[in-house]
């Protein structure tokens, strides 16, 4: 039987139009064999959980360069508790400082990667922590 | 005797014979942008290129060599150093300081909220509000963000687009309090829609009454702001989205030609309006090939002002531009060698003949920039015009083979893409179905598989790489900032006359679906303190909004 492909979606939560980094990673993880789903920008919380579960995706990549990451990345987690989502992988990138990382974390960002990652670093994060 | 051809020949075999025992480096040598660059260039590479009708002189048509006869001997650049964060009061402070250190010019980054009609207290500004920039909700804010600054002192760059008008009004409202004449301000507008829904991503409407707010602009500035640049063309973002240098001057130059038509279309006559355009450029690593790309945006612009255009006065023929050092070629890894690309950078602009520069600061793969940080930046730019020498005779790197060639080649190739989005219908048609997204996505995918392949090198990052801390002491955006923005909405709107908002804003709406030109009513709404996102609101309402496309 065929394996089924990871499914993955890609979103800009905020008003910020840096996609480059989103749309970078999107087609590193397409190359790798994943499947993938990009948002398109300003996406509030509300859309992107409720996308993840039109979807059904196993991973989320959030991107956000305007600083507001610490306000709109724990919005989408706790959406995504509150749907009763616990399996799928979420991952967050753009500029954020260092010590912002361990907030995110917490708040159930299980990786954040910054300015100079190689995308396959983020491939092989993703093929080893996916929950499903 | 013998002669050049010959010896050259002569060379190139001694050259290949000693290929076998010694390579080079590399197979083939391409630049930042991908072009192959030669082992060597002669006057052979340029025999095509005519001393007068390519190069000329400058001040003079086709302006190659630069806009004024005697560009930075009669007066430098301007160094302009974007900057704007958290609250007025708090940018204000921090433009007061930029103006001590001698910076020349001002240049205001506004926060997202700002930059796409929303006020401070929309539910979507949430975590955004004064993060990338200041947060101007009102006239209020405006006055306060200028406070002490006498308008017709300064001049002031803009980064606004969709919502430029009425960030224009205010600034006009401002020097009126100031009892500043508008024929005095001297500054520039960003007010590029087509390379926000190419590149940056900061629309609101669709491009149809988007370009009417544009022409609207050009017409009124002509009459009461004449010596405002009422466009900023711009390539940055382009180039900083990741396409190639070409493609930068390409697409950016097919976005000038998309306004100039609009323009003519609305019943304005080119020679009118032409002169205040300006443009915005990125200044990349690649120094030959940053030098080549200004220079063949000027010839190349100046040849289609005459000659599609049929411009006669030769101020619609210049291209004046803005150039800032790219953000993208910063690295988080090793950060102070930031200081070392910026200058490279630096060199670029001024050898390209730049009106104005910004440089970016060492911290911005992090955050906002500290002071610390953009003061660097900025005496890198007064060491390149105090100490290089390279600003005190004009365009110096005319006349090198090499730098020749590539202007020759980049203006070439630029004219086949313009000719492509003409095929397309120009550049609104072309960004419709994704045409430039799709070449600037396929470049920068690129760019990044040479990165990991080790093919092309980033200090720091892909080579000479070392195990170091996290940086200390980043600037950081207080969140009680967009409190703070809140509650003076809530006061603005309790101490103003809202009878008189309500009717500035019914006179808009009525107005959005006539043929009048716009910025009287907006000036009339921010005049009464209409807020912002109010008068977007309105503009919402009549025009709709514009869906971006997700292309991957």
């Amino acid at each position: 039987m065929l394996e089924r492909k990871i499914r993955v979606l890609v979103a800009k939560p905020g008003l910020d139009g840096h996609d480059r980094g989103a749309k970078v990673i999107g087609r590193a993880l397409r190359d790798a064999g994943m499947e993938v789903v990009y948002t398109g920008l300003r996406q509030t919380p509300e859309q992107i959980a409720a996308t993840t579960l039109q979807e059904d995706v196993d991973v989320l990549c959030l991107s956000i360069l305007s600083g507001a990451h610490n306000t709109l990345f724990p919005r989408v987690t706790a959406l995504l508790k509150e749907n009763d989502v616990d399996d799928v992988l979420v991952i967050g990138g753009g500029v954020i400082p260092d010590e912002d990382i361990p907030f995110l974390k917490d708040h159930g960002i299980e990786a954040v990667f910054t300015p100079g990652t190689n995308t396959e670093d983020v491939v092989s994060f993703i093929k080893t922590n996916l929950k499903r | 005797m013998e002669s050049f051809e010959q010896r050259l020949a002569q060379w190139d075999k001694n050259v290949v014979k000693s290929l076998a025992k010694r390579k080079e480096r590399k197979e083939t040598f391409y630049t930042t942008g991908g072009h192959a660059v030669n082992r060597l260039y002669t006057h052979k590479d340029i025999a095509e290129v005519d001393p007068l009708q390519d190069i000329g002189l400058p001040g003079e048509y086709p302006f190659t060599r630069g806009v004024q006869p005697t560009m930075y001997r009669g007066r430098l650049w301007t160094m302009r150093q974007y900057a704007g964060f958290a609250t007025a009061e708090e940018s204000n402070k921090r433009y007061k300081y930029l103006i001590e250190q001698g910076s020349m010019g001002l240049s205001v980054a506004f926060d997202l909220p700002t930059q796409i009609g929303f006020d401070s207290d929309n539910s979507l500004a949430e975590g955004e509000v004064g993060k990338v920039g200041v947060a101007i909700d009102s006239l209020r804010d405006m006055e306060l963000l200028f406070d002490g600054i006498p308008l017709n002192q300064v001049s002031t760059s803009m980064t606004i687009n969709a919502p430029a008008a009425v960030l224009l009004a205010m600034y006009i409202a401002v020097a009126e309090k100031q009892g500043v004449d508008s024929k005095e301000l001297r500054g520039t507008i960003q007010n590029d829609i087509l390379k926000e829904y190419m590149a940056r991503g900061t629309y609101i409407f669709p491009p149809e009454p988007s370009m009417r707010l544009i022409t609207n602009i050009f017409e009124y500035c002509a009459e009461a702001v004449p010596q405002w640049n009422t466009i900023s063309i711009s390539g940055y973002h382009i180039r900083e989205a990741g396409c190639t240098a070409v493609q930068e001057l390409a697409f950016t130059l097919a976005d000038g030609i998309a306004y100039v038509e609009a323009a003519i279309k609305a019943g304005l006559s080119v020679d009118d309006f032409a002169p205040r355009l300006s443009f915005f450029f990125n200044a990349h690593n690649d120094l030959f090939e940053e030098v080549a790309k200004y220079r063949a945006a000027r010839k190349l612009w100046a040849k289609i002002m005459k000659e599609r255009f049929k411009a006669q006065d030769p101020k619609s023929m210049m291209l004046k531009f803005h150039t800032q050092t790219a953000g993208c070629s910063l690295t988080a890894q090793q950060p102070d060698n930031n200081i070392i690309r910026v200058a490279i950078q630096t060199l670029a602009a001024v050898l390209g003949g730049t009106q104005s520069l910004h440089t970016n600061s060492r911290d911005e793969a992090f955050a906002l920039p500290t002071e610390a940080s953009v003061r660097i930046a900025l005496r890198t730019q007064q060491i390149v015009a105090y100490e290089s020498g390279v600003a005190d005779t004009v365009d110096p790197m005319a006349g090198s083979y090499y730098v020749e060639a590539l202007t020759d080649t980049m203006l070439k190739q630029a004219e086949e893409y313009i000719a492509r989005i003409d095929e397309l219908g120009g550049a609104p048609k072309a960004i419709e179905r994704g045409y430039m997204q799709q070449e600037i996505m396929d470049s920068a995918y690129r760019y990044q598989k040479d990165i990991e392949k080790g093919e092309r090198v980033v200090v720091g990052v892909n080579q000479f790489r070392i195990d170091e801390e996290p940086p200390k002491g980043l600037l950081r955006v207080d969140p009680e900032v967009e409190v703070m923005q809140k509650q003076k909405l809530l006061e603005l709107k309790e101490k103003r006359n809202s009878p008189a908002v309500a009717t500035s804003l019914e006179a808009l709406r009525i107005a959005c679906s006539s043929e009048e030109n716009l910025m009287p009513y907006i000036l009339s709404a921010v005049r009464a303190y209409a807020t912002l996102g109010e008068i977007c609101g309105v503009m919402r309402d009549e025009f709709g909004e514009y869906i971006g496309t997700a292309i991957l």
